[in-house]
């Protein structure tokens, strides 16, 4: 295959076929989780589950002081990259025409300058991490293969996505082949690795405000 | 007087002044990508060079290529290259046809064996042993191993000829292949384009003159000094592009303000040709300068490679069927997991024997 052929062939059933693996599986997972059910609660309810598990949802995205029992670092390096990350994905010009393809929905595009500084706070973020994976010796040993897989998976995009916006090092073709070809490994990867956290994650916090809810507590 | 046989006697019949003739030297120089110290070499090379024999063969296409070198507007390097060759069999442009012409080529080849260049332009159907398309009962197929058997080398114009272009497009219903599919042991020049570019045709030609030998090539046999580099690197409107500047429509305000046409579907970033230099029209403009984005006409497959106006980020294939198709999969075996667990949690609660009291103290006794 030409790099031309490869191209065509990543923007067309790579496209699709990555979609729909991330679509299936993420459906898959959500339900399965759903179905493994609770035992119900027979105590009688104080507060209604959900709708503080959806404001729980919300708010737990956002920094609050209790955070920093365990220092500054993982807090800092988790919102850099986490921001980092979702910026350069949904406020990239050239990303929105991608989501506009698929959904026919867009929205305003930050400059290219900015998305350049948010990839870069992204990767940037990653390393540190990782460096800290390495130096702390109970993270080090509480990690598998599938934290360094997951690691690998999620910098790809950004690394490949500058060098293509700058042309480094390869023609533009084959950047962009090797660009898109990384986001759809990580579309693919989402619903089977840890990476499912970026669904699971709302659920768990709604289950946890969902609790604290029925027991008319505070999350 | 007699058939000028170099292009100084040919120049001489056309009363183009030896300045005309180092003005068009200077030009073929630089647009083979040579330093101008190179000049005086061109020219002596095409002076003494002699008249080659040139077999130009059309097979499926649609004559936009050799339209494209035709209607340069005279006096242009390309015409002056183009009278320089001695076109020995054009179909379209010769007078003779049928067998005469046929004849022509033959003796053409006879004479010049192991000399002339072929120059073809469309690809060549090969399904169903190439009947689809045929020249004088002669298959194109049969044709271009018959004429390029004894040619010094090809030169495959237009995209057609060098990728299999249009009639090549998904389904490809004549089995159409590009020439480098068909011959092998002859050196081949790729000189891509939905038509190519006159100079860049001329330019190749001059190259050969001038040293006897194609130009280097790039990995899809095109000669770097042109498709060395893309439309997007040469671009005027990259500037905007880096900014994030784009033209939504044909006729909003950044369309007016000469902004990059990447959301309008330009595939300048991964098309290799010369269009932002060389530009068309004895350099007047390029479509990129006229307003609408690069359709990517010089890269193999362009037909097939999804929408002209889609933007190059953007996929190609619809993702609604199969989205629907992966939701119900899913949910589908989400649930067989989930009744699969209620099951296996329901046949340990049938199993859960109870600890009595009495059990108890049996075991303490
Ligand atoms: S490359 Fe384009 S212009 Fe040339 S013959 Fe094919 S379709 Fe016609
Ligand atoms: S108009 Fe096309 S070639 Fe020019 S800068 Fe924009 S994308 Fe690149």
């Amino acid at each position: 295959m030409t790099g031309v052929e490869l191209l065509i062939w990543v923007r067309g059933p790579g496209l699709q076929l990555s979609l729909a693996a991330f679509i299936l599986g993420m459906t898959y997972r959500i339900l399965q989780t759903y179905f493994l059910g609770r035992a119900k609660n027979l105590a009688e309810p104080r507060g209604s589950p959900w709708i503080h598990g959806m404001k729980t949802m919300w708010w737990r995205s956002f920094f609050h002081p209790g955070m920093t029992i365990r220092g500054y670092f993982t807090i800092i390096s988790g919102y850099t990259f986490h921001l980092g990350f979702i910026i350069t994905l949904l406020f990239f010009d050239q990303h929105i025409e991608l989501f506009k393809s698929w959904t026919g929905l867009s929205w305003p595009a930050l400059p290219p300058l900015v998305i350049t500084v948010t990839a870069v706070l992204g990767i940037a973020a990653l390393v540190a991490v990782l460096v800290d994976r390495f130096a702390d010796p109970v993270r080090y040993l509480l990690s598998d293969y599938q934290d360094y897989l997951c690691w690998v998976l999620t910098v790809l995009p950004l690394v490949t996505g500058l060098l293509l916006v700058y042309k480094i090092w390869l023609p533009y073709t084959s950047l962009l082949v090797v660009h898109i070809i990384s986001f759809e490994i990580l579309l693919v990867a989402i619903p089977f690795t840890k990476l499912s956290h970026v669904f699971t994650i709302f659920i768990a916090r709604w289950y946890n405000g969902a609790i604290a809810g029925y027991k008319g507590v505070q999350s | 007087m007699a058939k000028p046989k170099t292009l100084a006697e040919h120049l001489e019949h056309h009363e183009v002044s030896r300045r005309g003739f180092l003005k068009f030297c200077a030009l073929t120089t630089s647009m083979m990508a040579l330093p101008p110290s190179m000049i005086p070499t061109v020219a002596r090379a095409l002076e003494t060079a002699r008249r080659p024999s040139v077999i130009w063969l059309s097979f499926q296409e649609c004559t936009g290529c050799t339209e494209s070198l035709t209607r340069s507007h005279s006096p242009t390097i390309e015409n002056l290259i183009f009278n320089y060759l001695s076109l020995d069999y054009h179909h379209t442009l010769q007078a003779a046809s049928g067998e005469a012409a046929e004849q022509a080529r033959e003796a053409a080849m006879a004479e010049n064996h192991g000399q002339y260049l072929v120059a073809v332009d469309g690809s060549i159907p090969v399904k169903d042993g190439g009947v689809y398309s045929t020249i004088a009962g002669i298959s194109n197929l049969e044709m271009l191993k018959q004429t390029v058997e004894g040619a010094a080398a090809v030169v495959a114009i237009g995209s057609c000829a060098a990728f299999g272009g249009l009639p090549h497009a998904h389904p490809n219903p004549t089995g159409a292949v590009p020439v480098q599919d068909l011959v092998h042991d002859k050196p081949v020049v790729n000189v891509s384009g939905c038509p190519p570019i006159p100079v860049v045709i001329s330019g190749v030609l001059a190259h050969y003159l001038t040293f006897g030998r194609i130009p280097d090539l790039d990995g899809y046999g095109r000669p770097l000094s042109f498709f060395g580099t893309s439309i997007h690197d040469r671009c005027y409107r990259r500037p905007y592009y880096n900014k994030g500047l784009f033209a939504e429509t044909f006729d909003d305000e950044g369309a007016k303000n000469g902004w990059c046409l990447f959301k309008l579907g330009c595939k300048g970033p991964t098309t290799y040709n010369a269009c932002a230099t060389a530009k068309w029209n004895q350099g007047t403009s390029f479509p990129i300068q006229s307003g609408h984005g690069c359709i990517g006409c010089s890269e193999p497959h362009f037909w097939d490679a999804g929408g002209f106006y889609q933007p190059l980020s953007a996929g190609i294939a619809g993702v609604g069927t199969l989205a629907g198709v992966a939701v119900v999969a899913g949910a589908a075996a989400g649930t067989a997991a989930g009744l699969m667990h209620h099951a296996k949690r329901k046949q340990a609660q049938r199993q859960h024997e109870k600890v009595t009291v009495a059990d108890l103290k049996e075991s303490g006794s």
